[in-house]
C-alpha cells in the first residue's frame, strides 16, 4: 500500500475492515489470479508523484514554450480556426454537473445533458436545413468516413466519389476507413485556374456507380462550391450528394438542405470550441428524414415519463454497437458531447443575427486583406473562385522565411500547402476570423511589404 | 428537486441578443459583389433570440437535472466514474495548450509535443508497450485504429486473414470496430469460471485468424487465468492479440498487458487515467503496439530529433495506415490524463488500482447475502451481480432495481450487460469513494432487495424522486421527435 494521496480517501483502518469483511489478509490476495509470471514485481519507471503546485508549476513551463493565439494573431486555418468564444460557454460548460457525466443511459437522471443533445439536434438542423441530426462524431474527417460508409450501406454501391478540393487531412481519414472495408475512394480534380470543383467532371459514366460525391463548401480554399450542379450531377446517377460545411459560414452561405445535400457533415470547432492543438473537436453530422435510420452515432429523442410530461431518452437504439454488435451502422460510442454542448451554447449566444454578423466580419475582413495582399508587388491570387474566410496567396518570398520573419513580428502567417497540391507552388493559405482586427491585417500587410 | 425546463428555442423573443461583436472595420461591399446569389442564405437559422442572463440560467437549470459524479456515487460498471480532478481542468485551459493550432511550426509548439512525446513513455512503460498514436478519441476510435494496424500488418507479410475471434462477453464496441475494419467476427465462448473456454478457441483459432480481441479483466470483472495458454494459442497461428483497456483501472502498476502477450492496446484515458466524461464525450483512446507494428502506426508521430534536441512530427513512415483523425487526436484530453499520471506517480496508481479492486469486492461480498452472484470468485475493479432472484421470486426486474436506485441519490450500475449473465448489474465502485459511501451503496441496495420481496410495486414504478418519473422509450423509437419545430 502507498502513502495517503489526495485522490484516494480509504486510509489504512479502512482498507483493514474492508479486507476483513472481504476475508482477505492482504490486498494482494486479490491479485492471487494473476499467474506469478504476469505480475509486476517492481514500481513503474515513472517520475515520483507531484505536489499540485509542482504540477502546475510543470505544466507552466511546458506551456510557455508554445506560441498561442493570444500573443500571436494567427492566420492559419485548413479546418481550425480562431474565433472568439465568448467568456459564458467555458463557465457553463465547466458546471461539472455536465462535464463529470456520463452517457446518459439513466435518462431520468440525466434530463440536463439529454435535453441539451435535443437542443444540440435543433441547431444543428436549423444551421444545415436538414431533417435530423445526430448526437455528434469524433471531427470532420470522421464524420466524411461515416457519411461515405453509410453512402455506400444505402445505395449498395462501393465507390466514393470525393473532391480533390476537400480539406486533404478529411481525404486522408476517408482513405483509411474505406480501405479495409473494400470502398474505393476515387478523387475529383478541381479546376485550376478558379479552384472549384467542376460539376462536367462528374459524369454520367462515374456517377452511375457511385455511393456519393463528397464536397467541401467553402472548400480548402475557403472557395465557395456551386452545390446545386454538383449535387444534381451525383443524383443523375442514383448516388447521394455528401456536403461539408463550416458552421459559421452558414450565416451568409445557403444550407445544405436548400440544394438538395443527402448527408451534411462538418467541424464544430467553429462554434465556441478552442483550438487546442486540434483536439478535442467536433464532427456534425445531419441527414434527411429518409435516411435517418441509415445513420451513424446516438440520437435523443422526445417522450414522456409516468406522468405525462416531455423528456428525452437516447433512441433508435437499434442501429449501435451495444445492441446490434457487428451489424451496427458504426462503431462509436464515446461521442464528443461536452463540445457538442459548447456548441449549442455558442449558437445559443449568437443567435440568427450574431452568426450572421460574425460571418460577414470574417467575410469582409478576409476580403479586405485579399485586396491588400494582392497589391504587394510579389504578391499573387492564383485561384478565382469567390471564397468566404480563406484565401491562397502565391508569392516569391518562400514562405518558410517569410513565416520566420512574421513570427518574430508576433504574426503566424498562413500555411504552405505545396506539400498537398504540388501544383499550388509556393502558394499558401489564409484565414481570417473576427478576431483579426483591421489593426492586425494593416500591421501584417506592413510586415509583407517589407519582406516582398 | 427541479422538473422538466423548457427547451432554449421557447425562450426566443425577437431582437434579444447575448453577444457583443466587432464592426467589420474594412469595407463592407454589398454580399451579391462578393458571393454568387445563388450560394446565400435567405432564410436565417432558427435559432433562439435569448439575452445572456437567459443563456446562463437555462443551462445552469439543465445542468442541476443531471446525477454526476461531482454529485454522488457513480458505480456504472465497465465506465470507471472515477473523481475527475480539478486542476487538471486547469491545465488543459492554458492559453499554451488550448490556444495553439495544430498547423503551427515545431518550434512554436515544443511544448506541447514535448507533453505528447513523454506521455508515450508513460503509457509505454504502464502498459509494458513500445510506442503510442494519440490520435484515437475514444476506445472504439482506439479499437478500430489497432485492428487496421493490425490488418496492415497481416497484408505487408502477404496474409490475408479475415476473422477477427471476440469472447461472448466482450464489449458491442469489439464486434463492431472489427466490422468496421472489415473483419469477419467469430465469437468465443465463456467458461463456467467466466474465463475464456481454451477449448473453444482452440477450435477456433486458425490462419484465417488476424486477431483475438480481449478485455482483461474482462467485463464480468474477473481476470482471465488462462492468459499465457491464449496468447500461446493464438500466436501460434499467427495473429495478434489485442487489449481493449476499457478494464485496466484494475492493474495499473501490478500487470501489464504487454508482459501478458498482447500486441496492440487501448487505453480510455477518460475511464482509467481520470479525465472527464464529458456527458458522452470527449474521452481519449491511445493505441499502443509492440515494437515490430511501429511502422504500422497512424502518421505523424512526435519523434525527438538527437541532433537538434527538438520534438519533431515524423511523416516519414511508408507502412503507416494513415490517419484516423483530422489533427493530432483529442490533445486537451490528453494534457489532463498526464497531469493526472504525475500527480499519481508510480505508488499512486499501483494504489488506485489495488484500492478500486478492494472496494469492488468489498460491495460484492457485502451483497452477495442479498443478490445473486454468478461467478463466485475475487473480482477485479468491478462485480457482477444478478437480478434472477428477484426476478423469479417477486417479479421485479433488473431494470426496477435499477430505477430504484436512482431515488436513493446513486446512479445505477450497468444493466443487462455483459450479455452472458441473465438480469446483469455490473458495479464498479473505483478506488476514489470512501468506505462510508460505499456502504450506503450497500445499505441502499439491501432495503432495495427487501422491498422487492415485501412492496415490489415501489420497484415497478420507480424512480419516484426525479426530475422526470419513468420514460417511455418505446413512444420515443415509435414515432421519433429528434428536433424541435416551432409551432406555428
Amino acid at each position: 500500500m502507498g502513502s495517503p494521496h489526495r485522490y484516494i480517501p480509504n486510509t489504512e483502518a479502512d482498507v483493514e475492515a474492508m479486507l476483513e469483511a472481504v476475508g482477505a489478509r492482504q490486498i494482494d490476495d486479490l491479485f492471487a489470479d494473476i499467474p506469478p509470471e504476469f505480475r509486476l514485481d517492481r514500481p513503474l519507471a515513472m517520475p515520483a508523484a507531484l505536489t499540485e503546485a509542482e504540477l502546475m508549476s510543470e505544466l507552466g513551463r511546458l506551456a510557455s514554450k508554445c506560441a498561442d493565439a493570444d500573443e500571436y494573431a494567427s492566420y492559419l486555418g485548413a479546418g481550425i480556426y480562431d474565433h472568439y468564444i465568448p467568456s459564458v460557454v467555458d463557465h457553463l460548460i465547466s458546471r461539472s454537473e455536465f462535464y463529470t457525466a456520463y452517457t446518459p443511459y439513466q435518462a431520468e437522471v440525466s434530463q440536463g445533458t439529454l435535453q441539451a443533445i435535443f437542443e444540440y439536434q435543433t441547431t444543428i438542423s436549423e444551421l444545415t436545413g436538414m431533417e435530423v441530426s445526430n448526437a455528434s462524431m469524433y471531427d470532420a474527417g470522421t464524420g466524411v468516413a461515416e457519411a461515405a460508409i453509410m453512402a455506400c450501406a444505402s445505395t449498395r454501391r462501393s465507390k466514393v466519389l470525393v473532391s480533390r478540393a476537400v480539406n486533404p487531412r478529411y481525404r486522408q481519414v476517408l482513405q483509411t476507413y474505406a480501405a479495409p472495408r473494400g470502398i474505393d475512394v476515387m478523387e475529383i480534380d478541381f479546376c485550376k485556374r478558379r479552384g472549384t470543383t467542376s460539376a462536367s467532371q462528374v459524369t454520367a459514366d462515374l456517377a452511375a456507380d457511385a455511393a456519393c460525391l463528397i464536397v467541401q463548401s467553402p472548400n480548402y480554399f475557403g472557395i465557395v462550391e456551386e452545390m446545386e450542379q454538383l449535387g444534381a450531377a451525383i443524383h443523375a446517377g442514383g448516388g447521394l450528394f455528401v456536403a461539408v460545411v463550416n458552421p459559421i459560414s452558414l450565416g451568409v452561405l445557403a444550407p445544405p438542405g436548400s440544394y438538395g445535400a443527402d448527408i451534411a457533415v462538418g467541424e464544430g470547432q467553429p462554434m465556441g470550441i478552442p483550438m487546442s492543438f486540434g483536439g478535442p473537436l467536433l464532427g456534425f453530422f445531419a441527414t434527411t428524414s429518409k435516411l435517418m435510420r441509415k445513420m451513424p452515432g446516438r440520437l435523443v429523442g422526445q417522450t414522456v415519463d409516468s406522468s405525462g410530461r416531455r423528456g428525452f431518452v437516447l433512441t433508435l437504439q437499434a442501429r449501435e454497437q451495444h445492441i446490434r454488435r457487428e451489424s451496427a451502422t458504426s462503431n462509436i460510442c464515446s461521442n464528443e458531447a461536452l463540445c457538442a454542448l459548447a456548441s449549442t451554447i455558442y449558437m445559443s449566444l449568437m443567435g440568427p443575427t450574431g452568426l450572421r454578423k460574425v460571418a460577414e466580419t470574417c467575410l469582409y475582413r478576409s476580403h479586405y486583406l485579399r485586396d491588400r495582399m494582392e497589391s504587394i508587388a510579389g504578391f499573387t491570387i492564383p485561384l478565382s473562385g469567390p471564397f468566404f474566410n480563406e484565401f491562397v496567396v502565391r508569392s516569391s518570398v518562400c514562405a518558410d522565411d517569410m513565416n520566420e520573419e512574421l513570427l518574430a513580428a508576433g504574426i503566424i502567417g498562413g500555411k504552405s500547402v505545396e506539400c498537398e497540391y504540388p501544383e499550388l507552388s509556393g502558394c499558401t493559405l489564409w484565414a481570417v476570423t473576427e478576431r483579426r482586427t483591421r489593426e492586425q491585417l494593416d500591421t501584417l500587410i506592413r510586415e509583407l511589404e517589407v519582406l516582398a | 428537486m427541479k422538473g422538466p425546463q423548457p427547451l432554449i428555442f421557447e425562450l426566443s423573443s425577437p431582437g434579444r441578443t447575448a453577444v457583443s461583436l466587432p464592426a467589420p472595420e474594412v469595407p463592407t461591399p454589398d454580399l451579391g459583389s462578393l458571393l454568387p446569389a445563388q450560394a446565400l442564405r435567405h432564410d436565417p437559422p432558427g435559432l433562439p433570440e435569448v439575452s445572456e442572463v437567459d443563456v446562463v440560467r437555462h443551462f445552469v437549470n439543465l445542468s442541476q437535472l443531471n446525477h454526476a459524479v461531482d454529485t454522488g456515487f457513480y458505480p456504472l460498471g465497465s465506465c470507471t466514474m472515477k473523481y475527475n480532478p480539478k486542476v487538471n481542468e486547469d491545465a488543459a485551459r492554458m492559453p499554451g495548450f488550448a490556444r495553439i493550432h495544430p498547423d503551427q511550426d515545431e518550434a512554436t509548439v515544443q511544448g506541447a509535443m514535448g507533453l505528447l512525446y513523454s506521455m508515450d513513455k508513460y503509457l509505454s512503460e504502464l502498459c509494458g508497450m513500445s510506442r503510442f498514436t494519440f490520435q484515437p478519441v475514444a476506445g472504439a476510435h482506439g479499437e478500430i485504429t489497432g485492428l487496421f494496424v493490425i490488418r496492415a500488418y497481416h497484408e505487408s507479410r502477404g496474409e490475408h486473414r479475415t476473422k477477427v475471434l471476440v469472447p461472448d462477453s466482450a464489449h458491442g464496441t469489439n464486434p463492431a470496430s472489427a466490422a468496421g475494419a472489415g473483419m469477419e467476427i467469430v465469437v468465443v465462448k465463456s467458461d463456467e469460471r467466466g474465463n475464456v473456454d481454451v477449448d473453444d478457441l482452440r477450435s477456433k483459432v486458425g490462419p484465417d485468424t488476424a486477431a483475438l480481441m480481449l478485455t482483461n479483466p474482462n467485463t464480468l470483472g474477473l481476470f482471465e487465468e488462462n492468459v499465457r495458454e491464449i496468447a500461446a494459442l493464438v500466436h501460434g497461428c499467427g495473429a495478434l492479440l489485442y487489449y481493449d483497456g476499457a478494464n485496466a483501472n484494475a492493474i495499473m502498476g501490478k500487470s501489464r498487458p504487454g508482459d501478458m502477450g498482447f500486441d496492440v492496446v487501448h487505453l480510455n484515458v477518460h475511464k482509467t487515467l481520470s479525465t472527464p466524461h464529458g456527458g458522452g464525450g470527449p474521452g481519449a483512446g491511445p493505441v499502443g503496439v509492440k515494437s515490430f507494428l511501429e511502422p504500422f502506426l497512424p502518421a505523424p508521430l512526435v519523434k525527438l530529433d538527437d541532433a537538434t534536441g527538438m520534438y519533431v512530427w515524423d511523416y516519414d513512415r511508408p507502412q503507416s495506415i494513415g490517419r484516423v483523425h483530422s489533427f493530432n487526436g483529442n490533445f486537451g484530453v490528453v494534457v489532463k490524463a498526464w497531469a493526472y499520471i504525475r500527480s499519481m506517480g508510480p505508488d499512486g496508481l499501483r494504489t488506485a488500482s489495488e484500492h478500486a479492486v478492494l472496494a469492488a469486492n468489498y460491495v460484492m461480498r457485502k451483497l452477495q447475502p442479498y443478490y445473486d452472484l454468478p461467478y463466485d470468485r475475487a473480482c477485479k475493479h468491478e462485480c457482477v451481480l444478478a437480478g434472477t432472484r428477484q426476478k423469479r421470486e417477486h417479479g421485479v426486474r433488473t431494470l426496477d432495481i435499477a430505477k430504484r436506485l436512482l431515488d436513493f441519490g446513486f446512479h445505477a450500475p450497468t444493466i443487462y450487460f455483459p450479455l452472458i449473465v441473465d438480469e446483469a448489474m455490473m458495479i464498479e465502485p473505483t478506488e476514489t469513494e470512501s468506505r462510508e459511501t460505499l456502504d450506503r451503496f450497500i445499505d441502499a441496495m439491501i432495503k432495495i432487495a427487501k422491498e422487492a420481496e415485501e412492496h415490489p410495486e415501489v420497484l415497478h414504478d420507480a424512480p419516484h424522486h426525479t426530475p422526470v418519473g419513468r420514460l417511455d422509450e418505446t413512444a420515443a423509437a415509435r414515432k421519433p421527435i429528434l428536433r424541435y419545430t416551432k409551432e406555428s
